[in-house]
């Protein structure tokens, strides 16, 4: 290295400290002064990064360079060592002392210690209720009044031809698996699919809002195809013919709430969906 | 004077000098591409400590409150104490925002680094005996950080994080047999639930760093008992290792290296947005947004869950579905493949010997095409992630888009693979000068007038 190498190094490394300390002092006045994100990144970065070049400058021209060589070792030990090794392991079994005769001890202390761990693992079924039908029912009972997001009732001239609301049953606004999207895709009753007759009055049709693929909301109406959209992974579903599945992963219909409409022009659903709602398991269909 | 008299007053307890010396003495060989896993490793010391504070301030509690804080489009909303906690992180304690913004910077980076780390190892062949069990540790943390990453950004409770854990609660809901019961005792019953979030916490800040810091830990230390790879050159054997000595240069390099990859996340988390959960507004369960997309290294999951073909498998009342195969099944196969491929290829080629001097890509034509078309497979499913964004940004229709990703996923591979091979070969064939320069003979004259070969030195 030659000597104005040297002081080169020494002045650069001498510039980077020197930095470093005055955006070290500058990071902390800017705390006293209130904080500003965009103005401590910087300075972090500006000290960090001028202590850094220090450091490299340094180890590049001041410090020995090498090449150094280190010889590798064998990994492996010798076969004596590996065979003194277990000698020195198996030392309760050799022939004479106690154990060597009473192997079964060893057995036991094995059973023992897989009974107790067996036995340990019992708590973690706290963790979680079980499942039993709880993913194949919702909080729609038969009569259950329809209410918005608000709880505000719904009545048969909430929405217009082509308008769409998130419902629930009434005292369940916090069941997120009961939530519905309901829409006015007509003005008359239709039928979704045969079987669901007097499904629709008014032309209003509510489907479970969770996506049968992997439970997001499926929360885009598409008022001019007539079909719901899944904005995670693009299950599309068309309305008018029950909700089934016309591009992306889903593989299942929306379920669908079988509604009426109450003397008092108060949506109401006859029962609860059609088929469990949400992603698939195991054993849905049982 | 003083670090002298601790040294021995250490020493004179313990009697670690000779060992100590060796620890210094110990060599690393220089290559750019042996600093991927040191830039890992330092993005994970910067994840702790800024992580730390944030811990003093968050509230991982999905508790029902209403917001008062300054930020003011969402004073009056009511959200989990979670959330709440998170915007006054950002907004209410000082400095809080750069240690959130540098934290999760140094997430993403921490796993960045770990697959270009493991991108070197598995194309340079370094996993090869006797380091097969290194590779294991490495794609272990690599999963373990993957997971820590999605724990963290499902912490703040926003809507975009209970989305992907609604999307992770549907994955684990599809396993076979297990699935239903499985994902109550994670989540605490059908999502969404009130424990996760404190759930998610204890896993986020406790479990997991603690396993990836033991793990780190026997990484490294089998790094220093078998001693490092280096590429073929002169005076580089089998048998050596030559580079820099541990103490000083080393040290001073990589101390050097960790206050830039320490800047590098500063000014990345002072000056580039990250995660603004304040503009996604509070989880509600039946609201979503569209554009919803995970961090980056989910991302492959997420396109293989868009362009998988709504296919299932059911039978008896049962049934495997759909989101089991891209969600669980790929994975799954992905990561067996990777983490058998040390004896896969010992196996194939026969070849169970000690390596220590690694491979430049090209010297293994199949592994490297066979690396790079899997490479090619998850590019794709991670770009298939972005179809909604790609078809409302180029007006496309988003069939079409994911269509065209469903066949790319079939054709790019094999083509990637077959092109990777051509490529290697012709390298080889073409026998382009390796990187170092040829050894040289030092020819040295003697007293007596005589010519002799000197020693070869190392270069």
């Amino acid at each position: 290295m030659s000597r104005t190498g040297v002081e080169r190094a020494t002045a650069r490394i001498a510039v980077g400290l020197a930095i470093t300390t005055v955006a070290a002092l500058g990071l902390a006045g800017t705390y006293i002064a209130g904080g500003q994100s965009q103005v401590e990144g910087v300075l972090l970065a500006l000290a960090l990064g001028s202590l850094g070049y220090a450091f490299v400058v340094g180890s590049k021209h001041l410090l020995p360079r090498g090449p150094f060589v280190e010889e590798r070792t064998e990994l492996a030990s010798t076969p004596e060592e590996q065979l003194a090794f277990a000698k020195d392991f198996d030392a309760f079994l050799q022939p004479g002392e106690p154990l060597a005769r009473r192997k079964f001890l060893l057995r036991m202390l094995g059973a023992a210690a897989g009974a107790l761990g067996i036995a340990a693992l019992f708590p973690i079924a706290s963790l979680g209720p079980d499942p039993d039908n709880k993913l194949k029912v919702t909080k729609w009972r038969k009569g259950a009044r329809v209410v918005d997001e608000q709880g505000e009732l719904v009545r048969v001239n909430t929405l217009k031809v082509g308008g769409a609301l998130t419902v629930f049953p009434e005292g369940h606004l916090d069941a997120a698996d009961s939530q519905a999207i309901l829409i006015r895709a007509q003005s008359q009753p239709f039928t979704t699919r045969p079987g669901r007759e007097h499904w629709t009055p008014e032309g209003y049709v509510a489907y479970s809002k969770i996506c049968t693929h992997a439970g997001c909301p499926v929360g885009l109406y598409q008022r001019q195809l007539q079909r719901l959209l899944c904005p995670c992974h693009q299950s599309t579903f068309e309305v008018l013919e029950g909700a089934k599945p016309v591009f992306g992963p889903a593989t299942r219909s929306l379920p669908q709430l079988p509604l009426m409409v109450d003397d008092e022009g108060v949506l109401r659903a006859r029962r609860d969906f059609d088929s469990p709602v949400g992603p698939g398991f195991w054993d849905r269909d049982r | 004077m003083i670090t002298r008299r601790i040294a021995r007053w250490i020493d004179d307890r313990v009697g670690a000098a000779s060992l100590a010396k060796k620890a210094l003495d110990k060599v690393f060989p220089d290559h750019w591409s042996f600093m991927l896993g040191e830039l890992a490793l330092y993005s994970f010391v910067l994840l702790i400590l800024p992580g730390v504070y944030l811990t003093f301030f968050f509230v991982p509690s999905s508790r029902e409150v209403v917001y008062h804080g300054s930020y003011a489009p969402l004073r009056g909303v009511h959200m989990s104490e979670a959330y709440r906690s998170t915007l006054q992180i950002s907004f209410d304690v000082r400095a809080g925002l750069v240690m959130r913004q540098i934290h999760h910077w140094a997430a993403l980076v921490f796993v960045g680094a770990s697959v270009a780390h493991l991108m070197r190892i598995f194309f340079t062949g370094a996993f090869r005996r006797p380091r097969e069990a290194n590779w294991i540790i490495g794609l272990t943390m690599l999963l373990l950080a993957m997971a820590n990453g999605f724990t963290g950004y499902s912490l703040p409770d926003d809507l975009l994080s209970g989305t992907g854990l609604r999307i992770a609660y549907s994955i684990v809901l599809s396993i076979p047999l297990v699935g239903e019961r499985l994902a109550f005792l994670i989540f605490g019953g059908e999502f969404p639930t009130k424990d996760i979030i404190s759930r998610l916490f204890v896993i986020h800040i406790l479990i997991v760093p603690v396993a990836i810091g033991i793990l780190i830990s026997v990484h490294l230390a089998l790094v220093a008992r078998q001693k490092h790879t280096q590429f073929a050159g002169p005076g580089r054997t089998e048998h050596n290792v030559v580079g820099s000595k541990l103490w000083p240069t080393f040290t001073a390099k990589t101390i050097g290296l960790m206050f830039f990859v320490f800047a590098a996340l500063s000014a990345l988390g002072g000056l580039v947005q990250v995660n603004p959960v304040w503009l996604y507004g509070p989880f509600v369960p039946a609201a979503v947004s569209a554009g919803s997309q995970p961090d980056w290294y989910l991302g492959w999951l997420e396109g293989a869950l868009r362009v998988m073909p709504p296919w299932e498998i059911r039978a008896f009342g049962f049934e495997i579905p759909n989101p089991f195969y891209p969600g669980v099944l790929l994975p799954g196969l992905f990561f067996g493949v990777l983490y058998l491929w040390p004896f896969l290829e010992a196996r194939f080629t026969k070849d169970h010997e000690e390596h220590h001097l690694v491979e430049r890509p090209r010297d293994r034509p199949l592994r490297t095409a066979l690396g790079m078309a899997g490479l090619t497979l998850v590019a794709i499913f991670f770009f298939a992630g972005g179809n909604d964004i790609i078809a409302s940004q180029f007006n496309l229709s988003i069939n079409g888009v994911t269509w065209a990703f469903r066949v790319l996923l079939i054709v790019a591979p094999p083509v990637v693979g077959l092109l990777t091979y051509r490529i290697c070969k012709e390298l080889t064939a073409r026998g382009v000068p390796p990187e170092t320069p040829p050894a040289f003979e030092e020819i040295v004259r003697t007293p007596s007038g005589g010519f002799v070969e000197a020693e070869p030195t190392p270069h």
